[in-house]
């Protein structure tokens, strides 16, 4: 009986024990879907309950952001960015992480720690002078300004992710397959790459979130309505002056998580691989 | 299938000679195992035949081509290495067939020369596994059916059983032996167990610090070591090496390990360490099974020899008696029926037909 009950109470403690954190992350999510189905009475009433909603539920937030704003033009913008951006620095990415963890060449070392260095320069202070070659470049106030400047800060990140995990995937192995008659392109594309999904698919979705939630580039380089992002336009359109439709930019807001989510749930697995994991060959 | 030629080789890793002025001819359908200790340049050596390694001086030829340029696609060899190398998102089939596939050869072709393969090894029904399905020795057996079926000019091995447990990695041995006598492709093999080397080459290489120090038959370097190096490295247990004099009186020569112990030369070695004789500078070498219990009856060039045994290893079939000479151990192999005992002076019997003596300034035997 006893023997029975132990796991039992161990996985109870284990969740009780995970109760904090949960509550922690679930919150925000809990106060936006509250906010968002909220009548603009009950909103700003100030003797309401701020946690419950006691005037009924409505979907009118929903519908205005959805019909009078252009909320689904910057939710479209947002997604071809982000997919755009995301699949070109996981390319680029890729190919230079395979080039520093696995080829000699002078200088490998000090070039993997000079990818590091410039993830770590803040994107306020890349800002201005990216401000300049976009005017340059004739796109001011044009989304694929977004396209050509997100790189800037994913490319290293994605590579410096990618450095890690491909140093996992045992040499023997790619080594193996250069014998067994592969060249070197053949090698990365047949052997390493599949065992590389796991750390693949974590750059893709780390760099998938960095350009989702892009702000300063996108506010910087976009300002009409049809090319902004969904991370500029709820803020900027929702916020007039000293006016805050929350209603409104809480439904933007949990709308604008709905991708992220998703995309995470479908590969929390490799996720989790990528972060921790390495390959066995 | 092909020859395999060595020229000068080197290999420098900035301040480190790895492999120095190889020279080595590894004729068709030969089985060499390049064995040493580790870092002596064998897997390095290997690496360079292979096309992984860029060799800094020196040639390499396969079959009638000079490979020096070529990469490791071009060569025409196949490598089965130590941790299997099998690549974990291919099924065993697709492992196998993975060469043959970037050839472009035509399916069914492909089919049955995995099929054949695997035959040959008894890997038939694994063929739809994924490599974490496998045991230690199936894996091994993959790395090989990948290697075999592609029918390359060469094998190259570089220690393959060395993840294997001491049981599997006996029988796995045997395997590599009956492969090698159906396929006959030329191999070379690396390995830093001397019983490995002695069971499985037709020739082993022995090398040290990144050069050859003798090539012949096990046989040969088990009986002839050319140098110090190979007699204590080749054998288990170890040849007793301990320091001696020679010293000539009235024509006969006799080998004087210290106050106590001394030996005569036999007749016929007298000529050949004649111009030693008086060398205080040399050591005396004897392998365990020619230091044995007294017997009976003795041969010419057998004496005994007092001891005091300091430890009996009992095996079976023989009790391995440890005792000191000059303060270096030294391993006999007694019968077990004359139970020496740790401790209790005995008399055992040293056949000196067996002996080496080695110039120790320069390593060489005599």
């Amino acid at each position: 009986m006893t023997v029975s009950r132990r796991p039992f109470v161990k996985r109870l403690m284990l969740h009780v024990a995970l109760l904090p954190f949960l509550i922690f992350a679930l919150f925000p999510f809990y106060h936006m879907t509250l906010t968002s189905l909220k009548r603009d009475r009950e909103l700003y009433d100030r003797y309401a309950v701020p946690l419950v909603i006691t005037q009924g539920p409505t979907l009118e937030h929903y519908a205005k952001l959805l019909w009078d704003t252009e909320f689904l033009t910057w939710t479209k913008n947002s997604l071809m960015v982000t997919f755009l951006a995301t699949g070109i620095s996981v390319v680029v990415g890729t190919i230079a992480a395979y080039a520093l963890a696995r080829l000699k060449f002078f200088g490998v070392a000090s070039l993997g720690t000079g990818i590091f260095v410039t993830y770590l320069v803040p994107t306020s202070l890349l800002f201005l002078p990216l401000a300049q070659v976009v005017q340059w470049l004739g796109l001011s106030d044009s989304k694929w300004a977004l396209v050509l400047t997100y790189p800037t800060f994913l490319v290293p990140f994605c590579t410096w992710l990618l450095i890690g995990y491909f140093r996992t995937v045992p040499k023997e192995v790619e080594e193996c397959a250069l014998v067994d008659g592969a060249t070197r392109i053949q090698a990365l594309w047949r052997i390493v790459l599949p065992m590389a999904v796991p750390g693949l698919v974590c750059a893709a979705l780390f760099a998938f979130t960095l350009s989702w939630n892009e702000f300063i580039y996108a506010l910087t380089f976009t300002s009409s309505s049809e090319q902004i992002t969904a991370s500029v336009g709820v803020t900027t359109e929702l916020i007039r002056g000293d006016i805050y439709f929350w209603g409104q930019l809480m439904a933007g807001a949990l709308l604008g998580s709905v991708p992220v989510a998703l995309v995470y749930s479908f590969f929390v697995e490799y996720y989790v691989t990528g972060l921790t994991g390495s390959v066995k060959g | 299938m092909a020859q395999v030629m060595l020229k000068d080789l080197n290999k420098k890793y900035d301040e480190v000679h790895a492999v120095k002025d190889v020279n080595l001819h590894i004729r068709d359908k030969e089985f060499v195992v390049l064995v040493g200790p580790s870092g002596c340049g064998k897997s390095t050596t290997l690496r360079m035949v292979a096309g992984l390694e860029e060799i800094t001086g020196g040639e390499i030829h396969i079959g009638d081509r000079m490979v020096n340029d070529l990469p490791p696609k071009d060569r025409d060899i196949a490598m089965v290495f130590q941790n299997y190398a099998l690549y974990p998102h291919m099924t065993v089939h697709e492992n196998m067939s993975f060469g043959l596939r970037l050839k472009k050869l035509p399916k069914d072709e492909i089919a049955r020369r995995v099929a054949a393969v695997a035959g040959i090894l008894g890997i038939r029904e694994l063929l739809d596994r994924k490599p974490k399905q496998l045991s230690g020795g199936q894996r091994q057996r993959v790395a090989m059916g990948r290697a075999i079926v592609r029918n390359p000019k060469v094998f190259l091995f570089d220690e393959p059983l060395s993840n294997l447990d001491a049981k599997l990695r006996v029988h796995m041995r045997t395997e590599i032996k009956k492969v090698h006598q159906k396929v006959r492709t030329t191999t070379i093999y690396v390995t830093h167990d001397q019983v490995e080397a002695m069971t499985l080459a037709d020739r082993v290489v022995v090398m040290n610090a990144g050069l050859i120090e003798q090539v012949g038959a096990p046989n040969d370097l088990y009986h002839f070591p050319a140098t110090l190096f190979v007699a204590g490295f080749i054998g288990s247990p170890a040849m007793n090496i301990t320091g001696c004099a020679l010293e000539e009186t009235a024509g006969a020569l006799r080998v004087r390990l210290n106050g106590e112990v001394s030996f005569p030369v036999p007749a016929e070695r007298t000529a050949r360490y004649r111009a030693y004789a008086g060398n205080d500078r040399l050591l005396f070498g004897l392998r365990p099974e020619h230091l044995t219990e007294m017997r009976p009856h003795t041969l010419a060039n057998q004496y005994p020899f007092q001891v005091t045994p300091e430890v009996t290893e009992p095996m079976g079939m023989e009790t391995l008696v440890f005792f000191s000479v000059n303060g270096t151990e030294m391993c006999a192999r007694a019968n077990p029926a004359a139970n020496t005992q740790p401790g209790v002076r005995t008399q055992l019997l040293a056949d000196l037909n067996h002996m080496h003596l080695i110039d120790e300034g320069s390593g060489r035997v005599l």
